[in-house]
């Protein structure tokens, strides 16, 4: 297996009396795509939120390349390539697309006509390049999931943590989506994935974290996911697994 | 520094009479953040526009403030509801930082409107029971406040058994609590909020009859009151009820302590340094459960 | 790689240039006096409509730079042109300080308005009580015209003195448009997770925002105090120059360089038909002001350059 590029170890965060991520811990190899699934409430978007500085963990550590960043705000974590896209969509509504993905691309392209090349530039490989002009706020559902995703590969970074990326969309735009996503990662960035949209899952990731109430309750490849009773059951319900079995039988 | 019992005991009492109007006029600030979650930048000078309506009321039409807010609540009740259905929600189509200008927009326009007609002198009225005094044990209480005190305590008590028992006493907390839930389930949003507008004004016009028969009317004077009231209501937590009752009482206390201390002034330079320092370090307020 | 800069450059040179084709004393203490408000607005501006935070108590920096400059040339005997780059500098410093304190709290919206307002009656009170700065009497510049004492015997010196002060604020903001800074200036107004998500250290921006934006309004109390060479805690820090300096970006086009000049030509007129309709009763012009605010947010909420922009059919760059 490759060197792990990151991993949350042992994460804990609590919402008062919530328990939202119970003891999760979620080793990310460099070069993978890696899927984190489970159902709503499960605290996903939580778990996300830790590795990318917006939450504080109440207890265990995020690693990054090794180094222990549990205490870096988000802006020192996407300077070290660390990037996130919102689940509820952020855009910056006022700005044109441009002008949105240039403000990532800022992050290393300190002069304006760079940052704009180089926002143009990943426009294209997300298929925003048509609308570069528009503003943000006019952008359908499918066009602002692009632009988050749009903005946060233009930070350059190494780890890029998706969540849900392709909620909201058609089939049609999930199966323009991911061949994108796939060569984000042959372009050489790790991704972390959430995700509902199943068969997209299994196509794109290599290792998939299943979380259910706050726990990991299984890890593998994607067939073996699928296969496990415990999965089932999260998604399903309390004796599911052994229903659909019988069924399986009938 | 030497000051008799006595005397702390009468600044501490002053200090209740005036922190019930405080709190009234903080009452309806808080009650238009809670539910609204706008600050009304024009608070102080539809405070101020009362205590004008009271003094001619008073002086042009011989009607005491006592009598005459029977009708200049209502009175403003309606102006705030009109005020924030034609003026403010409109113009501000419900935008944060629009109701924040659209807010101050009214104040500059009141307090300046004012002044043109009226100048900035000092007007008073002469109220029948303006030199009377209540004795309690060793203190001499101007019985003008006193009624006062107990108006707005009674007032302050009103309003809660309203928003307690009555429909739109309801209407106006499930507002406040959870706005879309409450407009899903049909509740009447744009006149719930033009409502407690309403109402928040009104307490300003109730307040400013209980000021004037102990206090004087300029264009200006409803900013000094207004930004104690912001620190009322930011100490007591913003939107809280009985938060800006105890907040009132509290910082009425206070400055009139400080004021026997240290002078006027720089009692007033107290209240703003209270108010930064709760700002920047409890913005949910002294009383408030940490978010 | 300059062009972003020439259109500002020839405004600048055509308002230069008024002086030397008119010679009305009205026209010049009219356009003196705009230009000045024009200036605080342009510090203010820079945060409220490019940074996003509304200051409602932009009055604080603009009398620390009045006063820096009366109270260190009269009670230290500083040269004037000293103490006017230390007004600027204690308005910069003043607001990295403000800024520390209330950024870090994590204030916003309505409640950074309420807590800038407070700093500024704050600094009204103290103004009023401490001898240093005059207490309740003001403080009085002694006339001594010439160019060291920073006193100009001719109207249009001082004109292009504030012009010059203004012209430099312009070219700051306008390069800052079109840089990293000005980018993610940009996404913190927008949105601060965003901007966080982006590498944004949102902290950072805001207290570099607010250190220049107290500058460029403490260089115009600096002016202020330089040209009416009298202050007393209500001009210096008064709620007026809070609502003047918001006013005018917000009239004359919020978020953009041209907003605040616009805006203060605007209600500079309206100030005057206030005068002249109003006699000496005061009121009048800000009674205008107020409606004006909220017209503005109603019916034109990008000002006159939104105006403008959308009365032309072609895109025009931004700024
Ligand atoms: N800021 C917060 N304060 C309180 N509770 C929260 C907060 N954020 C999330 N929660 C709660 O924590 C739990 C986990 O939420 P989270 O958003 O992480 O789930 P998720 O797995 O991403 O779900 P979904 O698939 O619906 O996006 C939920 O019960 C949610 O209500
Ligand atoms: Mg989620």
């Amino acid at each position: 297996m490759a060197e792990l590029l990151a991993e949350a170890e042992g994460i804990t965060v609590r919402f008062g009396g919530l328990v939202a991520v119970n003891d999760a811990s979620v080793p990310v190899p460099e070069g993978c795509i890696v899927g984190l699934i489970g159902p709503n409430g499960a605290g996903k978007t939580t778990l996300f939120a830790t590795i990318a500085g917006f939450q504080k963990p109440n207890a265990g550590s995020i690693r990054f390349r090794g180094a222990d960043i549990t205490r870096l705000p988000p802006h020192r974590r996407a300077a070290l390539g660390i990037a996130r896209t919102f689940q509820i969509v952020q855009p910056f509504a006022g700005l044109t697309v441009r002008e949105n993905i240039a403000v990532g691309a800022h992050l290393r392209h300190a002069g304006r006509a760079d940052a704009l090349a180089a926002a143009e530039a990943v426009a294209d490989r997300v298929g925003l390049a048509p609308l570069l002009n528009l503003p943000a706020a006019s952008l359908t559902v499918a066009g602002r999931k692009r632009l988050e995703l749009a903005r946060a590969l233009a930070t350059e970074p190494q780890l890029l943590l998706l969540d849900e990326v392709l909620a909201g969309l058609n089939p049609s735009e999930i199966r323009d989506m991911i061949p994108v996503i796939r060569a984000i990662r042959d372009g050489g960035v790790t991704v972390l994935m959430i995700e509902h949209v199943m068969q997209a899952v299994m196509a794109l990731a290599e290792e998939i974290h299943v979380l259910a109430g706050g726990r990991i309750i299984a890890r593998g490849g994607p067939e073996q996911v699928a296969r496990d009773p415990a999965v089932v059951e999260a998604y399903l319900g309390h004796g599911a697994a052994a229903r659909l079995q019988g069924g399986a039988h009938a | 520094m030497l000051l008799s019992s006595d005397i702390l005991i009468q600044a501490v009492a002053n200090g209740l009479l005036t922190g019930a109007i405080y709190a009234l006029i903080a009452l309806g600030l808080t009650l238009i953040y809670g539910v609204l979650h706008i600050i009304n930048f024009a608070h102080g000078a539809l405070l101020t526009a009362a205590l004008f309506a009271a003094f001619f009321a008073d002086r042009v039409l011989g009607i005491d403030p006592w009598i005459s807010v029977f009708a200049l609540a209502p009175a403003f009740f309606a102006l705030g509801y009109l005020l924030q259905r034609l003026v403010v929600w409109p113009a501000s189509r419900g935008e944060d930082r629009a109701i924040l200008l659209v807010t101050l927009g009214l104040a500059v326009i009141i307090e300046n409107g004012l002044l043109f007609q009226f100048r900035s002198d000092t007007r008073t009225i002469d109220h029948p029971f303006g030199f009377d005094v209540v004795e309690l044990g060793t203190m001499l209480l101007a019985t003008t406040r006193v009624v006062a005190f107990f108006a707005a305590i009674g007032v302050a008590a009103a309003l809660f058994v309203f928003l307690a028992m009555t429909d739109t006493g309801r209407a106006i907390r499930a507002v406040a609590k959870e706005r879309l839930g409450a407009e899903l389930s049909g509740v009447d949003v744009p006149h719930i909020y033009a409502v407690t507008f309403g109402l928040g004004t009104a307490c300003l016009a109730v307040a400013a009859c209980l000021l004037l028969p102990s206090y004087y009317v300029t264009p200006q004077v409803g900013n000094a009151f207004v930004l104690v009231a912001f620190t009322i209501v930011v100490l007591g937590g913003m939107g809280s009820v009985p938060g800006a009752l105890a907040g009132g009482l509290f910082i009425g206390v206070v400055e009139s302590i400080s004021g026997l201390l240290y002078g006027e002034t720089l009692g007033q330079l107290g209240i703003f340094l209270i108010f930064i320092l709760v700002l920047l370090f409890r913005p949910q307020g002294l009383f408030g459960a940490k978010a | 790689m300059r062009d972003h800069l020439a259109p500002v450059l020839i405004v600048l040179a055509l308002l230069a240039g008024v002086p030397l084709v008119v010679d009305s004393n009205v026209v010049l203490n009219f356009l003196k006096v705009a230009l000045m408000l024009a200036l605080a607005g342009t510090g203010w501006n820079l945060l409220g409509g490019y940074g996003g935070q509304f200051s409602f108590g932009h009055a604080v920096f603009f009398g620390t730079g009045a006063y820096a400059v009366a109270v260190l040339q009269v009670r230290f005997g500083i040269n004037a042109w000293a103490a006017f780059g230390a007004g600027i500098v204690l308005g910069a410093v003043l607001g990295l300080a403000i800024g520390w304190l209330t950024f870090r709290a994590g204030l916003r919206g309505s409640y950074f308005a309420l807590v800038t307002l407070a700093f500024a009656e704050v600094a009204r009170i103290i103004a009023s009580v401490w001898p240093l700065t005059g207490a309740g009497a003001g403080i009085l510049i002694p006339l001594r015209e010439g160019f060291l004492t920073l006193q100009f015997g001719s109207r249009a010196e001082g004109y292009w003195f504030v012009l010059a002060l203004l012209g430099i604020a312009m070219l700051i903001v306008r390069a800052i448009e079109v840089r990293r800074f000005g980018a993610q200036l940009v996404a913190v107004r927008e949105n601060e997770d965003a901007a966080r998500a982006l590498g944004v250290d949102v902290l950072r921006v805001k207290l570099l925002a607010i250190a220049l934006s107290g500058g460029i309004t403490a260089s115009a109390g600096a002016f202020y105090a330089q040209t009416f060479l009298y202050l007393d805690a209500g001009l210096a820090y008064g709620p007026w120059i809070s609502v003047e300096a918001l006013l005018t970006a917000i009239v004359g086009g919020i978020g953009t360089v041209w907003g605040p000049l616009l805006g203060a030509l605007v209600l500079q007129a309206l100030s005057e038909l206030g005068k002249h309709l109003g006699g000496d009763a005061p009121g009048l012009g800000l009674v205008l002001f107020g409606a004006v605010l909220i017209l503005v947010v109603r019916f034109a909420p990008n000002g006159i350059v939104g105006l403008a922009r959308s009365l032309r059919p072609r895109r025009l760059a931004r700024g």
